[in-house]
């Protein structure tokens, strides 16, 4: 049995993965991904993709929102302006849809360190309804600016091609995203052992003591909204090539509201959490729809109501996790892991 | 100046509809420091219930109003006690989110029992077009004017006379103190939310009969927040005043300007105020370094 964990090198200390269980899960995990496609079928890779889009958004927001502690409502906001820039350029510049979405990358990081310049002055709630105010704004340049966006009509995408090859199903775009969600993944994690990273965890934990300490509030600040923007941004280039259609429908302030119910869900400040709390908030639409229509042989009349139960469940779902569990499925997965280290003396 | 007077007038109590709206999201705030979400449910409720009374069950329009306000102040009693208690104390993130939470659980419940079709309702307050000089307004609107100011000067009196009025003020101000003069918070927090639900099932009310009752009522709750933070967060007088200057900015570009600016214009000066006077105009000014 283990007691703790005890190193006795540095670069033991610094590794990544630090214990032997976590590196045969990360092992698992990263077998479970590789085989994954060649079992599933259209819909399950379908939804593999949604959750791994979902993966490097809510790793984004959590960036802003879990790890530097500024709250945002304008991620729906944010995710369409890389959504479209990304679309324009493929659709009407001709660019390929690797260039274009670097270039959305780098223009929603643009977007979201304009919108962060209030963070300076405000914070907590105020910054909560500045961002809201951000989204309502970006979603409106969206729908009225016709000769750019094409505002309320679609913007229709072409499929990415990449080594002469179309992507135009979900298996071949199931290993664009779930590359890409590693590579986020890895640079996240990697973000919050350097500096940069650990500034931004100051000013969470205590923003007066950590430009005390010589942390430039206005440089990390606007700096944790561009980062998080960045990846946000990467997230709606995505969409706009997965869908191959881009729509402000799917861009309004539900879309703020879903991704931070992922990271309060998944568990703030936590790559693990930003991973547990997008598949539970995409999954579980899907989860109802079928129990839905399994109950509807007994309850004929749920098939009308399927959307509001949804729509409930994700409500209550929010309430009761911030009151039960507000550290979310993070804290529960360790909560098992302890159990299992220290089993059979769990005291 | 036809078309301005006009304008003035839609301004002015479109303006009183959104201060209506603002009032019991005021309220909240200056009670117990939470930002309600849920604040355009609640109007949603308040109209679906009286819808129900008046058209479903028959019932006279006095008693469904009584009974609709009843029903009211005990969601906010419930919402207060099963929701907002447990998170006292709770980062404001958790706090928002269980109210964004709150408010997807309402709206569901509404849909679920009436469905997401726009209903036709009976007005009963009489709605025939009102003749001011050049312009003409409907004079339900008008009692939407005369209601604001009414609700303004009962939470005024409310709050300088009453008991527990003033007990709400203490505990705005500062919890511990108010709870070593023997105020119950937990009792104060109750009031704040009924009576803000109760002020938004009025609201509400109102609303059905200008424009009908529909889902879209709950999209109120985001037109507020211009609203409040431009008249101050924590002032009941400058929810009132700031209802209105954005009804009228919102209404004077629709008019001179148009291209959907209306919609956007609230949130650039949302924005702008937050930059400059992040109190608003009537809030109570805090210094607070970030």
């Amino acid at each position: 049995m283990i007691s703790g964990i005890f190193h006795s090198s540095y670069e033991k200390d610094m590794a990544l993965r630090r214990t032997h269980a976590q590196k045969i899960r990360i092992v698992l995990f990263i077998l479970f991904i590789l085989i994954y496609p060649f079992v599933a079928n259209r819909y399950f890779l379908m939804l593999a993709n949604q959750v791994g889009i979902a993966i490097i958004g809510a790793i984004g927001l959590n960036i802003l929102v879990g790890y530097t502690g500024q709250i945002s409502l304008g991620q729906g906001g944010f995710m369409a302006v890389g959504a479209y820039t990304a679309g324009i350029l493929t659709a009407k510049m001709g660019m390929p849809w690797w260039g274009s979405t670097i270039v959305a990358c780098f223009a929603t990081a643009a977007i979201g360190a304009l919108f962060g310049i209030p963070s300076l002055r405000l914070k907590g709630l105020y910054l909560a309804i500045a961002t809201l105010a951000a989204q309502e704004i970006i979603l409106w340049v969206v729908t009225h600016w016709r000769a750019l966006t094409g505002g309320v009509d679609a913007l229709v995408v072409p499929d990415p091609m990449l080594f002469g090859i179309r992507i135009n199903n979900d298996f071949n775009f199931y290993w664009v995203t779930w590359t890409l969600v590693a590579l986020v993944t890895i640079m996240t994690v990697n973000l919050f052992r350097t500096h940069y990273g650990r500034a931004f965890i100051a000013i969470r934990d205590q923003d007066i003591a950590a430009s005390v300490m010589g942390i430039d509030l206005f440089k990390y600040k606007l700096l944790a909204f561009a980062l998080s923007s960045f990846w946000v941004g990467l997230a709606g280039a995505l969409i706009a090539h997965y869908r191959n259609i881009v729509t402000w429908e799917r861009f309004t302030i539900d879309v703020s509201v879903l991704y931070l119910a992922m990271i309060i869900i998944g568990g703030l400040g936590s790559v693990t959490g930003s991973y547990f709390g997008a598949a539970f908030m995409m999954l579980l639409p899907v989860v109802l729809t079928n129990i839905g229509r399994a109950a509807k042989t007994y309850f004929p009349l749920i098939d009308s109501i399927i959307p509001f139960i949804q729509q409930a469940t994700f409500g209550l779902a929010i309430i009761l996790f911030l009151i039960f569990e507000p550290e979310g499925i993070n804290k529960i997965w360790k909560n098992i892991k302890d159990y299992f280290r220290l089993w059979p003396f769990s005291y | 100046m036809d078309l301005f007077i006009q304008l003035s007038l839609t301004g002015l109590t479109n303006g009183a509809i959104l201060a209506l709206a603002a009032l019991g999201f005021v309220l909240i705030y200056k009670s117990s420091d939470v930002i309600n979400f849920a604040q355009g449910e609640f109007l949603l409720i308040g109209a679906y219930v009286i819808y129900a009374m008046i058209v479903q069950f028959g019932m006279h329009w006095t008693i469904g109003m009584v009974l609709t306000i009843l029903i009211a102040i005990a969601l906010g009693v419930i919402v207060e006690r099963l929701v907002l208690r447990p998170l006292i104390g709770e980062p404001i993130i958790s706090v928002i989110m269980v109210t964004i939470g709150l408010s997807s659980l309402l709206r569901a419940i509404v849909s679920t029992i009436w469905g997401n079709l726009p209903k036709a309702f009976p007005s009963f307050i009489p709605t025939k077009p009102v003749h001011i000089g050049p312009a003409t307004v409907g004079a339900d609107r008008l009692w939407a004017i005369v209601i604001a100011v009414l609700m303004l000067w009962l939470f005024n009196f409310f709050f300088k006379r009453s008991k527990e009025g003033i007990a709400m003020r203490a505990v705005a101000d500062d919890q511990q103190a108010a709870l070593s003069m023997g105020i119950s918070v937990k009792k104060i927090f109750a009031w704040a939310w009924s009576i803000a639900a109760a002020t938004a099932a009025i609201g509400g009310a109102l609303v059905a009969n200008i424009v009908g009752v529909s889902g879209e009522l709950s999209g109120f709750g985001l037109r507020v927040f211009p609203v409040v933070i431009l008249g101050g967060l924590d002032s009941i007088p400058g929810a009132i005043i700031g209802g209105i200057v954005i009804g009228l900015l919102e209404a004077y570009t629709g008019g001179y300007i148009g291209h959907g600016l209306n919609q956007v214009l609230p949130f650039i000066v949302l924005i702008i105020i937050l930059m400059v006077r992040p109190y608003g105009l009537f809030g109570q000014e805090i210094i607070e370094r970030v």
